[in-house]
C-alpha cells in the first residue's frame, strides 16, 4: 500500500511516463493472455469441487481474526516464520539504504557550509562528508534515443 | 457474502495485475501490478481462511505482505539509482546487469 503513495509522488502528473507501453503486437498478446488467465481462474473456482465456495464459511467464534487470536498464533504456532520475516526485513532495509545512498559525494557548497560546532569539534568529524566518503565521479551514462 | 465472490475478485486482480505487468515499461508501474497481484493472492488466502475458520491463512497473508514490503523497499531503491545514474526508465532498456 505504501507503494502506491510513492509511485503517485514519484509519476504524479507526467501522464506521458505511466503510459509508455511496448508495441502493439505485445500489448494485444498480454491482454489476450489476460483474458485466457481471467477465464480459467473463472473457470477452477465454478467449477471446484470444494463444497464451502458456495457457502458463507463455517461457522466461527468470537474469538476468530481478533488481534489477540492473530497474536497469539504469530508468536507460538508461527513463531520462525515471524522471525524469519524479521530478518527479511532487515535485510531489506539495509539493500534499500545501500543502494539509494549518494555514491557521488556531496556538492561544493554543501562541503564548504561553516557553523559554530566546526569550531568547537575536532575537523572533519560529525559531517556528511564523513558519512559518504570522498567525493568521486561515476561514469555516467548517456541517454540513449 | 458467499466465498466464491471473494475469489472472483481475486481473480479478477490478479489478471489486471498481470495484464499491466506484461505491458507496462515503467519499473514503478510494474512494482505496482505486482503489488496488485500479491493483494490479490492475500484476498484469495483471506477468503478461504474465512472458508474454513481458520486463521492460519491470516498469518500467511501477514507475512505475504512482510515479503511485499521488503520488495517494494529494494524496487524503491533500485529505481532511486537508476534515476541518479540517468539511465532510461524503462524495463526493455534496462537488460544488462553492468553499469
Amino acid at each position: 500500500m505504501v507503494l502506491y503513495v510513492f509511485v503517485v509522488a514519484y509519476i504524479g502528473g507526467t501522464a506521458a511516463a505511466v503510459s509508455a507501453s511496448v508495441g502493439r503486437g505485445a500489448r494485444a498478446a498480454a491482454i489476450l493472455f489476460a483474458g485466457v488467465l481471467t477465464v480459467e481462474l473463472f473457470i477452477a473456482v465454478l467449477g471446484s469441487g470444494l463444497q464451502g465456495i458456495d457457502s458463507e464459511g463455517a461457522g466461527l467464534s468470537t474469538q476468530f481474526g481478533t488481534p489477540g487470536d492473530i497474536g497469539r498464533l504469530l508468536l507460538t504456532k508461527f513463531l520462525l516464520p515471524f522471525e524469519v520475516a524479521s530478518y527479511i526485513l532487515l535485510v531489506a532495509a539495509v539493500g534499500a539504504v545501500l543502494l539509494a545512498r549518494r555514491r557521488g559525494g556531496l556538492p561544493e557548497d554543501e562541503a564548504r557550509r561553516v557553523s559554530f560546532y566546526d569550531v568547537v569539534r575536532p575537523g572533519e568529524t560529525g559531517t556528511m562528508a564523513e558519512a559518504v566518503g570522498p567525493a568521486f565521479s561515476l561514469p555516467v551514462r548517456e541517454r540513449e534515443p | 457474502v458467499n466465498i466464491g465472490w471473494y475469489l472472483a475478485l481475486s481473480a479478477l486482480l490478479f489478471c489486471t495485475g498481470a495484464a499491466g505487468v506484461l505491458t507496462r515499461r515503467n519499473p514503478l508501474v510494474v512494482l505496482l501490478c505486482l503489488e496488485l497481484m500479491l493483494n490479490a493472492a492475500n484476498l484469495a488466502l483471506i477468503g478461504f481462511s474465512r472458508m474454513w475458520g481458520n486463521a492460519d491463512g491470516q498469518i500467511f497473508a501477514i507475512i505475504v505482505m512482510v515479503v511485499a514490503a521488503c520488495e517494494v523497499a529494494v524496487g524503491l531503491g533500485l529505481v532511486v539509482a537508476i534515476y541518479r545514474r540517468r539511465l532510461p526508465i524503462d524495463v526493455d532498456e534496462l537488460r544488462e546487469l553492468q553499469g
